[in-house]
């Protein structure tokens, strides 16, 4: 059983002021074996944020099938798909996206309530785990920003997830504090079992590593629109 | 549990716009209390002052001022009745007991009434209950130049058994129209929460021959206070003086007279409630559009719930949950307000008329504005929920630029 299965997974927009529709995922196939981490590239229109918000179930796909673990997103209802979201998926944003008026415990607390249910001890030792342990009741405007991404980190993994989501997670962090969360994310993604999807079109992260998927070649209408 | 962090935290997000609101509303929901409970009490205490009387037979003119001059001590009297036809009505067989009473003259702006001792011997302030004169002092006695002092009246100037006056003439105060003759306080009553508790009472002879007091009218009296034997004999009553008669007014049944001044001023109730409910429509205007307007600034925050797992439901719940919330912090303040409102409301009519309206009684308007007004509050709370539910979350997810 694989963490991810994609197959013929397509979605298209409308184009304002434009008649049809503009194809922005057209993607063959996707495997994200348990545990297994992976990096996406790709430039900028490359669908890799709404290749995410689909697999997250935020969107939903026009066709084709997603799969996390034996459960299929694609044959969901919205509501279905914000259980399962909330359930098994762990997702990390660049502009962290972080509650500013809830404490950084409460963001954390948050990231599981809607799942399976708000357990403040293991929020606590998470926030001690991403080094937070002594900032607990501060609000995410106290912090640095390399401290708000790890409370993001952490707000990902409450709800122990199955597949962690990352989209361009240290875009907005300098080369230091992107090191050190990029080195985070991965670790606590092993350390909880949780398979990682990571996109970022940063050559430096991408190195570190060792399955690298460029999305304007997985995705057709990326592809076409490279054309 | 995770809905009250959500309203928790959001309404301290927003503590202003929370408290504003929450006050409009309690302003709302004091105002529909104060208003409804005031006119309901006023209403029922109102006509119960009339309660141990039954008529009132005074001059030809308006029952309404007759009754409102002999029972509430309010207006002027609308002329006099001789000592001969009181006789006449104490004596008749249909009734009870008839007490005179003569008006005319204040001590410093408080009504002098002239009357007999029977009033304090045979008389009811409220049916069931007696005038009490307060420890230490007695009623006054016939002949005399003594006057027993109603408790409001007593704690307002200060008078005590012993202490002298000389009353003024007139029903309002003028200090250049004095009297010579000087009173001494030989009791003071108990509260009765009547009208009779703003009143002087001095012998009705005392009135009658003040100095000054023109002497061919010396042995009439203002209005004779009418207690019945049966309450259905003053059908007769009322048909010998008001209709065979012409000289006279006999003012029967009190409580439907009475009704006639509060249906005058019904309009006065209906603009009131008029208000507050407008007050109430306003309130929950300032709630909707506090929410409505925040809610621009917490699109973000909708599309990282929903990211995190939320439902569409949840998103909307915790919006009318908010308005909920906002409404019932602004109930709490409308019942304190509403004790403000009654307090003050019934000082002022304590000291206009000495009625006593109970603040501290249970109205099921208490209860029925308020979770009217929180109904009203979830309802303006519906319209921004609404707008959170569709709310799209990839959009509002995409970093700002």
């Amino acid at each position: 059983m694989d963490a991810l299965k994609i197959r013929n997974l397509k979605k298209s927009f409308s184009v304002p002021g434009k008649v049809g529709f503009l194809p922005v995922v057209d993607l063959p196939e996707l495997t994200l074996e348990v545990g297994e981490q992976a990096a996406l590239s790709g430039s900028s229109g490359s669908g890799k944020t709404t290749l995410l918000h689909l697999i997250a179930g935020i969107l939903p796909a026009e066709s084709g099938t997603i799969h996390l673990g034996n459960v299929e997103m694609t044959g969901l209802g919205e509501a279905g798909r914000d259980r399962l979201r909330a359930g098994t998926i762990g997702y990390i944003f660049q502009t962290f996206n972080l509650l500013q008026g809830f404490t950084c415990l409460e963001n954390v607390l948050l990231g599981m309530s809607f799942g399976k249910g708000a357990d403040r001890a293991y929020a606590m030792s998470l926030l001690g785990r991403v080094g937070l342990g002594d900032r607990l009741d501060y609000f995410p405007r106290q912090l640095s920003t390399g401290q708000q991404q790890r409370v993001a980190v952490a707000r990902a993994v409450a709800n122990r997830p199955h597949l962690v989501l990352a989209d361009e997670p240290t875009g907005n962090l300098d080369p230091t504090n992107a090191r050190q969360a990029l080195a985070l994310i991965r670790q606590i993604c092993t350390e909880s079992k949780a398979a990682l999807l990571l996109v970022s079109h940063d050559p430096l992260v991408l190195a570190g590593f060792d399955r690298v998927l460029s999305l304007s070649q997985l995705n057709r209408a990326a592809r076409k629109e490279v054309e | 549990m995770i809905l009250a962090l959500l309203v928790r935290r959001s309404l301290r997000q927003h503590l202003l716009s929370t408290l504003v609101t929450a006050l409009s509303l309690a302003l709302a929901g004091g105002l529909l209390m104060s208003v409804w409970v005031v006119k309901s009490q006023a209403r029922e205490t109102f006509t119960r002052q009339t309660g141990a009387w039954d008529a009132v037979l005074g001059a030809r003119g308006s029952k309404l001022q007759l009754v409102l001059n002999a029972i509430f001590h309010l207006e002027a009297s609308p002329g006099n009745v001789p000592f001969a036809d009181y006789q006449a009505i104490a004596t008749n067989r249909a009734v009870a007991l008839a007490v005179p009473i003569a008006v005319g003259d204040n001590f410093m702006g408080y009504r002098i009434v002239g009357t007999l001792t029977s009033l304090f011997s045979a008389a009811e302030t409220v049916p069931g209950r007696k005038f009490q004169v307060a420890i230490g002092g007695r009623v006054f006695e016939d002949g005399f130049r003594e006057a027993l002092v109603g408790s409001f009246t007593a704690r307002r100037l200060g008078l005590k058994v012993g202490d002298t006056f000389r009353p003024y003439h007139g029903l309002n105060f003028d200090p250049k129209a004095q009297h010579e003759d000087e009173y001494v306080v030989t009791g003071v009553l108990e509260p009765s929460n009547t009208p009779a508790d703003r009143v002087i009472w001095i012998p009705l002879a005392g009135l009658q021959n003040m100095s000054g007091h023109a002497a061919a009218t010396a042995s009439d009296v203002s209005a004779v206070l009418v207690k019945l034997k049966s309450p259905i004999v003053g059908q007769q009553l009322e048909m010998m003086y008001n209709r065979q008669g012409d000289r006279f007014t006999f003012a029967w049944p009190l409580g439907t007279t009475l009704a006639q001044l509060f249906d005058k001023l019904a309009w006065f109730d209906k603009v009131l409630e008029l208000v507050a409910y407008l007050v109430a429509l306003v309130a929950a205007g300032s709630v909707l559009a506090s929410i409505y307007n925040s809610m621009s600034a917490r699109r973000r925050d909708m599309a990282i719930l929903r990211a995190l797992g939320a439902r569409r439901f949840t998103v909307f719940a915790s919006i009318v949950l908010e308005a909920t919330s906002v409404a019932v912090f602004g109930m709490l303040g409308a019942w304190g307000l509403y004790l403000l409102i009654l307090t003050a409301v019934a000082s002022v009519i304590q000291t206009q008329t000495g009625v006593v309206l109970q603040v501290w009684v249970w109205n099921p308007v208490l209860l029925t504005a308020p979770v009217g007004l929180v109904l009203l509050g979830a309802l303006a709370g519906v319209v921004p929920a609404i707008k959170a539910y569709r709310n799209p979350v990839a959009e509002n997810l995409l970093p700002e630029s």
